[in-house]
């Protein structure tokens, strides 16, 4: 039937919230269009479907847009409910617990990181990193104890809390290069070092994930932008 | 009467009178219909209840239900959506693309909106005047989503409208405390009236904000940031 499965992604390669997006069209066994963005010169697709924010991802389907990661990634869940595997469960509480998880995810261990990466001094480095890795060690506390045992976030398979936490991977490790820290550590965080390596190798992820060498160059381009800027002041 | 059983079907929930996130949550649990138990915390002393159920976050709202804590408010009206999808209004409508529009919304209101409205109560001067432009910008782009539709959901308060419902009463309040005006008549008609409707709906209007007293508290806050106590 034309256009009901009319699948368009806008994105940027280095995007993790745009890797999110790809990961689940992957696991759900979902085909699109993908549209690479330049974001110095937006596309009139992307200002049109996305004129609150201007960003990426953006899902197009069937015409309609759908903006924000997270909401993209509950959209597909729903939409494509009937396609492949289910991202969330289907108990009330335990769906609770997973938007609990990506909340976390989002808004308390990436603005730690991202605050971490934006530290001047040595201090406020030091105290940044403490705060990073206290948001680890917390997420690492609820594989443990929510996942009990399972393979994944999901359980036995892989679910919503997987791919929102798999997008930021190609960050992650090369973090390992541009800040000399491994986020996921063995020592410190056994499981969800073990939790990395077992979700980037899935069938479904691996192809998706990007280049780390090339996240590295672009890592180390944005921050001597950065520097520059910080000169100017 | 087993205790144990009943108090299984009651809710618990663990809030703080001035919080706007614990007034959402009540208005949520209005909206369905569902009894429940309310746990006034003194945030200064947490209860061990609380640091129980929320470790991560110490915080409130937590909602208890079968003896599973929910936290982080949005999170919660998701769960009270879905708990109690057969009773009473439905918070979420039903269409995926409907939906995935109103969580959009919701994290507007906490990434975009929220930021610059604090930051123009709780600073002065240079910094205040950009975080009052800033705050006017965001607010702009929801009076364009709106468009003189008397809710956010449609015809009864929904889960955006849930999600903004503190900027109906907080703001007033910051306007009055800092004696300027940022949500007028005449450059935001459909959010004006779109207020009144949210205070003067069913399900918020038999509780309403403890006005009088967040004023005070807010004026409080206002000077203890002013004063760089904060």
């Amino acid at each position: 039937m034309a256009g009901s499965n009319d699948l368009k992604l806008l994105g940027m390669w280095a995007s993790p919230f745009v890797l999110r997006v790809k990961l689940a069209l992957s696991l759900k066994g979902l085909s699109y269009e993908y549209v690479e963005e330049d974001l110095r010169t937006k596309s009139e697709l992307l200002l049109k479907s996305n004129p609150v924010h201007k960003k990426v991802p953006v899902l197009i389907h069937n015409g309609k847009p759908v903006c924000e990661s997270s909401v993209i990634l509950q959209y597909i869940d729903e939409a494509f409910a009937g396609t492949g595997p289910s991202l969330l469960p289907v108990d009330p509480y335990e769906r609770a617990m997973a938007r609990f998880w990506a909340a976390y995810i989002d808004d308390k261990m990436m603005a730690a990181w991202n605050q971490a990466s934006k530290a001047k001094t040595e201090e406020e480095k030091a105290e940044a990193m403490k705060q990073s890795f206290a948001t680890v060690e917390t997420l690492e506390g609820a594989l443990r104890d929510c996942g009990k045992g399972k393979p994944f976030f999901g359980g036995e398979d892989v679910g919503y809390v997987d791919v929102v936490l798999g997008g930021l991977l190609g960050w992650i490790r090369a973090n390992d290069e541009l800040q000399g820290v491994k986020p996921f550590d063995p020592e410190r965080t056994p499981l969800l070092a073990a939790w990395a390596e077992r979700f980037w190798s899935l069938e479904a992820v691996e192809p998706q994930m990007p280049d780390v060498s090339k996240l590295v160059e672009f890592g180390k381009m944005l921050q001597a932008r950065q520097a520059a800027a910080g000169e100017g002041n | 009467m087993n205790h144990q059983e009943e108090g299984e079907k009651v809710p618990k929930l663990f809030g703080f009178w001035a919080s706007p996130h614990v007034l959402k949550v009540i208005w949520a649990l209005r909206i369905k219909g569902v009894q429940y138990d309310y746990i006034e915390e003194d945030l200064p002393n947490k209860s061990d209840q609380l640091l129980e159920y929320n470790p991560v976050h110490k915080k409130v709202p937590v909602l208890v239900y079968q003896g599973k804590p929910t936290a982080e408010s949005q999170v919660i009206l998701e769960f009270i959506d879905e708990a109690w999808k057969h009773r009473g209004d439905p918070i979420l409508p039903e269409d995926p693309h409907q939906r995935a529009m109103a969580r959009f919304w919701a994290r507007f209101q906490h990434d975009k909106l929220s930021p610059p409205i604090w930051k123009w109560f709780t600073t002065q001067g240079k910094e205040q005047e950009d975080a009052y432009e800033a705050s006017i910008e965001q607010l702009l782009v929801l009076e364009k989503e709106l468009d003189g539709k008397r809710f956010f959901g449609g015809d009864k308060i929904g889960f955006v409208d849930l999600s903004l419902g503190q900027v109906s009463y907080v703001i007033p309040i910051f306007e009055e405390i800092t004696g300027v005006k940022m949500i007028t008549e005449q450059k935001f008609p459909s959010m004006s009236a779109w207020m009144g409707n949210f205070l003067t709906s069913p399900s918020v209007k038999d509780h309403p904000p403890p006005l009088d007293k967040l004023q005070a508290r807010y004026q409080a806050i206002r000077e203890a940031f002013l004063k760089g106590e904060i």
